[in-house]
């Protein structure tokens, strides 16, 4: 895909994510892999937009470190935090394998998400956990959330589990078919918009 | 330059359940009642529609409903020694915001608070001694008892059209209904939801071990219902979107969906909504608030409405804040203990246990908020605290909530996070595990408490409340006991896995979700020194105002809180219309 295809994610980033978010949801025979199923675009939609540019998100300072209890306390904003987490875990794989994250194989890529873990991955500048609790969150969102937003494509993730989706309304099956498999085909917002 | 307004018979803060229910009695009783709403106008019809409320992203994950918190949050540390930071996102809590408040996005579970919990410190002392209680437990018995109270919620239970059994009808118990609950004048005006296979399975594991389950009291209605208001509310269809959404089908009871409809329509009141409240103007020698002073925060301007009467009914936080800002009352000081504006800010302790049934079909997206079974058997006082090191219980309860994907999956213990075996057992377990929660209560302890913050500041420049909050030794050990039970109880249900119990350790975190139920600030009572309402929710330092909300709980039981905040509601409503108009004045002698 072209740089210019994105709205924000550099072709770089885009390779890092497609790499990483393959190697979270990876394909099997139970759904495509993310990046398959438009995890991608659906990251660079959020982060090229209203939450990706900080909204809801208290950013006054001063920007202190906190302890972890208080949460979340960088003054970045997500875009700025998955540009900058991205360029660290990419010097840390350099050093470390001396190759890009995604020219890694999958077994060395889940030895690096094993190592930010497990506390042995150290970037520099940057939470190795802090970036990573947020990748697998927003790989998550992207392959979960309603296929409106340009992830969960065909409604692969939700297939996967068997959640039905739209409309959302059981009043029959509440009586009917308590404890029975429901066997619904799933819908999505754009079956009914 | 301020804007002033003609005065009004009344001015309310926030019009959320507390603030719609108070407008509605006082235009009744002939007021002109103005409504300042810091968010946006909000109709069920045009704000929760299908098919765009069903999105799981906007609103449950981005929490579109939800106070931004870059208008304005809250800072926290865990002890008076340490410097507060600003709560930069809310995990653990979701402060409501637009019209209808928290009331909007609850899940609907309607409590009333037992006589125990009514007469907690008095109670307490009684069964055990003085000596039994910390020193540092700063408790108290509400302003009034749960008789006095009991016809209120019984109203706010009409209004509703909660769904649920009586466990105790004039008196007599009964069994199926919470056999622990004060005495109720009459049953609930619906009768329970049908329940989901999970809180079957609780309840059968919790009658074998001697407890007595209940449905929960349910403001998602099980049958079609016109409520005194006039509103129509419809029958539940189980779509699993309650907490954090707005409600498509007008059957989750809401200020929007319960009051609103008849309240918009009465030409008495007059509602501004993106109306933020920064200040009571307070005459300090005449005891006496005079206006409120507010920003339209559609163009900036400030404007100041007077009014014969004022009313906070705003969120916890907010209510406190004001009144800190406003130099009304006397600010808290845990050093001394002087001071009462702030102090008891309570939360609560919660704990939970998942369970997984390779076997049963949950069906966790067939669920609505405030659909569980539930037993009281370890909450409040009803069972014997003699040795166990604490006081106060947990409701402990157990059903699916809602299996909405991105945030409703349960893997078991020892899963990974990503990769194959993730998504081999997030495959097999989605629909075949939930979770028994418990609601632990939280006593007030001397060093929470709310104040202002030094450093930061909301979007207006004011200070952001300051919540000086952790987990105390009362509440660890509760939480440690109640969650230990509700383990036994899932064990009882003979889960094919037993998910790792999860009570609350170490500090308070902000992170994980645990509950929105925060209380206190502007506790009731009947000392003045050491309250700042007294049984009417009537100001001790200005008597024309009066501050409703959970903000006047002096400590958060263990069951949820909006069945109390509703009565209250009504219950300043009758005191303001029944003894306040006819002799404006202190209501109790300060």
């Amino acid at each position: 895909m072209a740089e210019a295809d994105y709205l924000t994610l550099t072709q770089a980033e885009a390779a890092f994510l497609t790499a990483a978010a393959d190697t979270i949801i990876p394909a099997d025979a139970l759904s495509p892999s993310a990046s398959q199923c438009g995890v991608i675009d659906f990251i660079d939609c959020e982060l090229a937009g209203p939450y990706g540019e900080g909204a809801r998100l208290y950013r006054d300072g001063p920007i202190l470190k906190g302890k972890p209890e208080h949460g979340y306390q960088l003054g970045l904003s997500p875009r700025e935090f998955f540009r900058q987490g991205i360029a660290a875990a990419e010097t840390w794989t350099q050093a470390r394998f001396g190759k890009s994250f995604a020219a890694l194989d999958e077994a060395e890529r889940q030895t690096v998400f094993t190592e930010i873990e497990s506390g042995k991955a150290v970037f520099d500048n940057f939470d190795a956990r802090e970036f990573f609790d947020a990748l697998i969150a927003i790989v998550m969102e992207g392959f979960f959330a309603d296929p409106y937003y340009g992830g969960n494509r065909d409604m692969a993730g939700w297939k996967m589990i068997g959640y039905p989706g739209l409309p959302a309304d059981y009043q029959h099956a509440m009586e009917h078919q308590r404890g029975k498999r429901i066997a619904l085909k799933p819908r999505s917002i754009g079956d009914y918009a | 330059m301020t804007t002033r307004l003609k005065r009004a018979d009344a001015v309310i803060i926030g019009i959320g359940w507390s603030g719609s229910i108070l407008a509605r009695e006082l235009t009744k009783a002939g007021l002109k009642v103005v409504g300042l709403e810091r968010g946006k106008f909000r109709t069920p019809e045009n704000d929760f529609a299908l098919p765009y409320i069903r999105d799981e992203l906007k609103y449950a994950v981005r929490q579109e409903l939800i106070l931004d918190p870059s208008l304005e949050t809250m800072t926290l540390r865990h002890a008076p020694s340490e410097t507060a930071l600003p709560l930069r996102r809310f995990g653990a809590f979701m402060p409501g915001m637009g019209l209808g408040g928290a009331g909007t996005i609850w899940n609907g579970m309607t409590w009333r608070f037992t006589p125990w919990e009514h007469q907690l410190k008095s109670r307490i002392v009684e069964r055990y001694g003085k000596s039994a209680l910390a020193d540092e437990l700063t408790i108290s018995d509400w302003a009034m008892s749960y008789d006095e109270l009991e016809p209120y919620y019984d109203r706010f239970e009409k209004l509703c059209g909660t769904s649920g059994k009586a466990g105790n009808l004039q008196g007599r118990l009964i069994e199926g209904g919470n056999i622990f609950e004060g005495p109720r004048r009459s049953d609930y005006p619906n009768p329970p939801l049908t329940q989901s296979l999970g809180g079957e399975l609780f309840a059968a594991a919790a009658k074998s071990l001697g407890y007595h389950p209940y449905p929960t009291p349910s403001a998602n209605l099980s049958r079609e219902y016109r409520n005194p208001e006039g509103a129509l509310l419809n029958p539940t269809i189980f779509c699993g979107h309650c907490d954090r959404f707005g409600c498509a089908t007008n059957s989750k009871a809401s200020p929007n969906s319960t009051i609103l409809p008849a309240l918009l329509q009465e030409p008495l009141f007059e509602l501004r909504t993106d109306s933020w409240a920064t200040q009571i103007v307070y005459d300090k020698a005449a005891r006496k608030a005079t206006a409120v002073r507010y920003v339209d925060m559609t163009n900036g301007e400030e404007i100041e409405q007077p009014a014969d009467i004022v009313l906070l009914c705003a969120y916890p936080f907010s209510n406190t804040k004001l009144l800190l800002l406003s130099g009304i009352g006397a600010a808290y000081d845990p050093a001394t203990g002087r001071g009462a504006v702030g102090k008891n800010y309570c939360y609560q302790v919660t704990g939970n246990v998942p369970v997984f049934f390779e076997d049963e079909e949950i069906n966790p997206f067939m669920a609505t908020g405030a659909n569980a079974m539930n037993i009281d058997d370890l909450n409040g006082d009803n069972f014997d605290h003699g040795d166990l090191g604490f006081f106060g219980g947990a409701l402990i309860f157990a059903s699916p909530v809602h299996g909405r994907p991105i945030m409703g999956r349960f893997t078991p213990p020892g899963t990974p996070r990503w990769g194959r075996a993730w998504k081999e057992a997030t495959a097999k377990w989605y629909n075949h595990a939930f979770t028994v929660h418990a609601s632990g209560a939280n006593l007030a302890h001397r060093e929470n408490y709310l104040d202002l913050d030094p450093t930061y500041r909301d979007k207006l420049g004011q200070p952001l409340v300051r919540m000086t909050y952790t987990f105390h030794d009362n509440d660890l050990k509760l939480s440690a006991y109640t969650t230990a039970k509700a383990a036994e109880i899932a064990t009882a249900m003979k889960p094919t896995i037993l998910g790792t119990p999860m009570p609350r350790r170490g500090n308070f975190n902000v992170v994980p979700y645990q509950s929105t139920h925060n209380t206190g600030g502007t506790i009731m009572g009947v000392d003045p020194k050491a309250s700042v309402v007294n049984r009417y929710l009537q100001s001790w330092d200005a008597d024309n105002l009066f501050v409703v909300g959970a903000s006047n709980f002096p400590q958060n039981p263990g069951h949820p809180p909006t069945g109390a905040v509703g009565a209250l509601a009504y219950w300043a409503a009758d005191a303001i219309t029944k003894r306040y108009l006819k002799t404006p004045s202190a209501l109790v002698p300060a």
